[in-house]
């Protein structure tokens, strides 16, 4: 009888830590539906980082942009453009310096991939409904919704090279 | 004891695995081959498309409303010739001219015969006309956005009722009047009707690239009552058709006394020859009054021009232009088969059809052998121009359509049916009852030389049991016919709006691809439009105060306003900064006394408000946006007329 109370406390407790380890894995936002994600490992700690300053180079998102090649100089020519597309379509809810409606644009560059940064602009629907950082940034502002736009990809090429120069 | 438990559940399980099966099975077969055949005709699956859009007048309503078929679904109401709350349509300050005439801003209209543009006798669906009966008006609508693009008033004109039909080019959109009357008007007797009111038959012309309508001549007719009409087309392209009724000029209790002659008459108006003669400086020049309202896509903002001329011809002027064809007993529909040859006219209390040969007629205009003259005009003789008769079809005939297949249908009123029979033989096919009193019925294609004769739809005047009652007043009905076959098959009733009096109806292809799906922002050229953020602003002319907002989801920006005094005159000038199809911004304020705005991606709309009461007043998005469309809103604050509250605007000052 002893032996068998013994048997079921170790069940119990191995039950327990068991549920405990899959709460905590519930907190890391982005283990789900990222295969190739060697790091891991590092993502306890990374979870107390709300998304909007989390770092993903790696991440490309989903949407037309599959890879971005950007020059080694900044083009000036494009920058000029994409600074009008993003006064007459982003200001709505996008201020360079300070988070608006949404996130500020400045040093975004440092945080996220080219590709995802385009597909955000490019497929937002898709992208809050099936990127796991998209997902969580729009909880993290409140639900409002990243509004498509309509822009043509070489506009949002543009807006890309644009936000190179808001460091 | 198990195992036999076993046995049994494993054994129950297979059966019922079966017979579901086999239940499925039948009752397939069963549903193909019965009732369900017809289900299956109008079933247009949750998320597909309808083949066919159909356009229906909406009568008393002013509006026409769009259809699907076979579905029966309706999809929207366009505000055509009334005040329209859902959209702002006669409300906003954009739309408002839309609706100027010359007397004054009329708020509604009488909506009656849609027709589709056309080139080169097939239908086009760029634009779709439609007539104002009360006020005589034209109007065009762009089938591109489904918005009312222009219209313009029709001088010397009373019960525009024979229009507005397209020919085959759409050269011209032709507007005659049912109502005669003293032209110019004058204070004059009632009783003196007889020789001198007249009957204006308008030819207004359409730009080929824009669609610009422009009065180009009226037809000044001896006083009768013009009912319906339609073009010539093929080898009758240059000629347009006209019933007559009335022909005894009575000005009262016309249920008798315009029921005394035998026959009417259909009126054959050469219009190639007085367009000839109009191109050569005839016709005169005749004071009028008329609107012509035009609403600009780029502007997004109609303008209402008073035109004070008109260019008016007396037909005896033009030997050769204008016949009268002699027809049984005060004639509705004036229909024209797809070939141009034969042209049919509904006497309403005749018991048989009667159709008119347009090869005829132009052989006895050629003999020159004439029964006489009405006000100088020539009248032809029936026996000469008669084609044939429909003997005994049905009681009260009103409207003929034409499959393209060498078949006519024919409504009857009285009788509550539709006939259908054979051109040249004029044989009866098929008969199939409508529910109740029908009026118009439409064809896809149906006044084109191609109609696209797959679905036949009939609007009924009555629908008494045909629907759950809904008090006193019912909808009127409508009811869908497959006429691919030899018998019409009754497949659908559907309810529609106002009441229908004609439709246009054509395959969905050409109006589905064309049709826009947002106001590119960088075409708005609005004077007051706010195109990004930055021009976001407040700004005081005396009295005036003009507030240049934005919306996106799920903010108006600015969404504080100081600076408001009562007396002043606001104008809320909204831009919808979005660029995603289906996205629209409502906006209201609190004491509006229009209507709310519904604003599109891209589009500009303004109201005015004139804030009576000192207070803090909400105005909101009335469009369910965004899962935060319920935090879209914001405060105007309203001072004193004499107070010193400075013009304040804002939007999230306190972030962060």
């Amino acid at each position: 009888m002893k032996t068998t109370l013994k048997l079921m406390t170790v069940l119990f407790v191995t039950l327990l830590l068991s549920c405990g380890g899959k709460e905590e894995k519930k907190k890391e936002p982005i283990s789900y539906g990222k295969k190739e994600v060697p790091t891991k490992v590092e993502t306890p700690k990374e979870a107390a980082v709300t998304a909007s300053k989390r770092i993903d180079l790696a991440t490309k998102g989903v949407g037309p942009i599959k890879s971005v090649t950007l020059g080694a100089e900044i083009d000036q020519e494009m920058v000029t453009h994409g600074a009008d597309v993003y006064k007459k379509m982003c200001t709505a809810c996008h201020r360079t310096d300070k988070k608006f409606i949404g996130p500020a644009p400045t040093g975004i560059m440092k945080r996220r991939s080219p590709e995802w940064i385009m597909n955000m602009i490019l497929n937002p629907e898709e992208m809050v409904k099936v990127d796991p950082l998209a997902k969580e940034l729009l909880m993290e502002f409140n639900g409002a919704p990243m509004a498509n736009q309509n822009l043509s990809e070489e506009d949002a090429r543009a807006v890309l090279e644009y936000f190179r120069t808001l460091k | 004891m198990k195992n036999l438990l076993k046995l049994t559940f494993a054994l129950v399980f297979v059966f019922a695995a079966f017979t579901s099966c086999n239940n499925t099975k039948s009752s397939d077969s069963k549903s193909g081959a019965l009732a369900s055949n017809v289900a299956e005709k109008v079933y247009v699956a949750p998320g597909e498309h309808d083949s066919h859009y159909a356009f229906i007048s909406g009568g008393y309503s002013g509006n026409l409303t769009v259809y699907g078929l076979p579905s029966g679904r309706m999809f929207k109401e366009i505000p055509v010739f009334s005040q329209f709350a859902t959209s702002g349509y006669g409300y906003s300050e954009e739309t408002k001219p839309m609706l100027n005439t010359s007397h004054g801003f009329i708020p509604w209209g009488d909506s009656h015969h849609p027709d589709i543009s056309q080139t080169a006798g097939e239908i086009d669906g760029r634009f779709i006309f439609i007539n104002e009966n009360n006020t005589p008006r034209i109007a065009k609508i762009d089938l591109k956005t489904f918005e009312t693009t222009e219209i313009i008033e029709v001088p010397n004109s009373a019960g525009n009722h024979s229009s507005s039909f397209v020919t085959e080019n759409t050269e011209y959109v032709v507007a005659g009047t049912r109502f005669s009357v003293p032209i110019p008007q004058r204070d004059m007797p009632i009783k003196d009707y007889k020789g001198n009111f007249q009957g204006a038959l308008s030819f207004i012309s359409v730009a080929p690239e824009t669609g610009n309508m422009d009065i180009k001549f009226q037809v000044l007719m001896p006083g009768f009552n013009y009912d319906l009409s339609h073009p010539g087309r093929g080898k009758s392209h240059g000629w347009f058709f006209f019933t007559t009724y009335n022909t005894e000029e009575a000005s009262t209790l016309l249920e008798v006394n315009a029921s005394q002659n035998d026959k009417d008459f259909i009126a054959a108006v050469n219009w190639k020859k007085i367009e000839e003669y109009v191109n050569n400086g005839g016709g005169t020049m005749m004071p009028a009054d008329y609107a012509h309202n035009v609403y600009d896509e780029h502007t997004h903002t109609a303008t209402s021009t008073m035109i004070k001329e008109v260019r008016v011809v007396n037909p005896i002027d033009v030997p050769g232009a204008v016949y009268f064809l002699p027809t049984p007993k005060s004639p509705h529909g004036c229909d024209v088969d797809p070939s141009g040859e034969y042209i049919v006219g509904n006497g309403k209390l005749s018991a048989n059809l009667t159709v008119h040969s347009f090869t005829k007629m132009l052989a006895a205009i050629e003999g020159e052998k004439f029964d006489g003259e009405a006000y100088g005009i020539p009248i032809l003789k029936f026996e000469d121009v008669l084609a044939g008769s429909v003997e005994q079809p049905g009681l009260g005939p009103l409207h003929t359509e034409f499959d393209g297949k060498g078949n006519a249908y024919t409504t009857f009123f009285i009788s509550s049916e539709v006939v259908k029979w054979k051109l040249g033989t004029w044989e009866v096919i098929d008969r199939q009852p409508t529910y109740y009193s029908v009026g118009h019925l439409t064809i896809p294609g149906g006044n084109s030389g191609k109609p696209q004769g797959k679905y036949m739809f009939a609007m009924n005047k009555i629908t008494k049991d045909r629907y759950l009652p809904t008090g006193p007043e019912m909808e009127h009905s409508a009811q869908l016919y497959d006429i691919s076959g030899e018998k019409m098959e009754l497949l659908l009733d559907f309810p529609t709006h106002g009441e229908p009096h004609y439709a246009a109806a054509m395959e969905a292809g050409l109006i589905k691809e064309r049709s826009q799906k947002i106001y590119n922002l960088e075409d708005n050229k609005h004077p007051y439009a706010a195109l990004s953020d930055a021009d976001t602003k407040v700004v005081r002319k005396g009295n005036e105060v003009h507030i240049y907002m934005t919306t996106i989801r799920s903010h108006f920006s600015p969404d504080n306003i100081e600076g408001v005094k009562v007396g002043d005159k606001v104008y809320f000038h909204v831009t919808n900064l979005e660029q995603d199809f289906d996205v629209p911004h409502g906006f209201a304020v609190l004491g509006q006394n229009t209507s709310e705005l519904l604003v599109m991606p891209g589009q500009t709309k303004s109201s005015v408000w004139e804030p009576t009461k000192v207070g803090v007043w909400p105005f909101y998005c009335t469009d369910f946006c965004s899962a935060l469309h319920q935090e879209m809103q914001g405060y105007i604050r309203v001072s004193a007329a004499d107070a010193d509250t400075p013009i304040k605007w804002s939007l999230g000052e306190d972030i962060e």
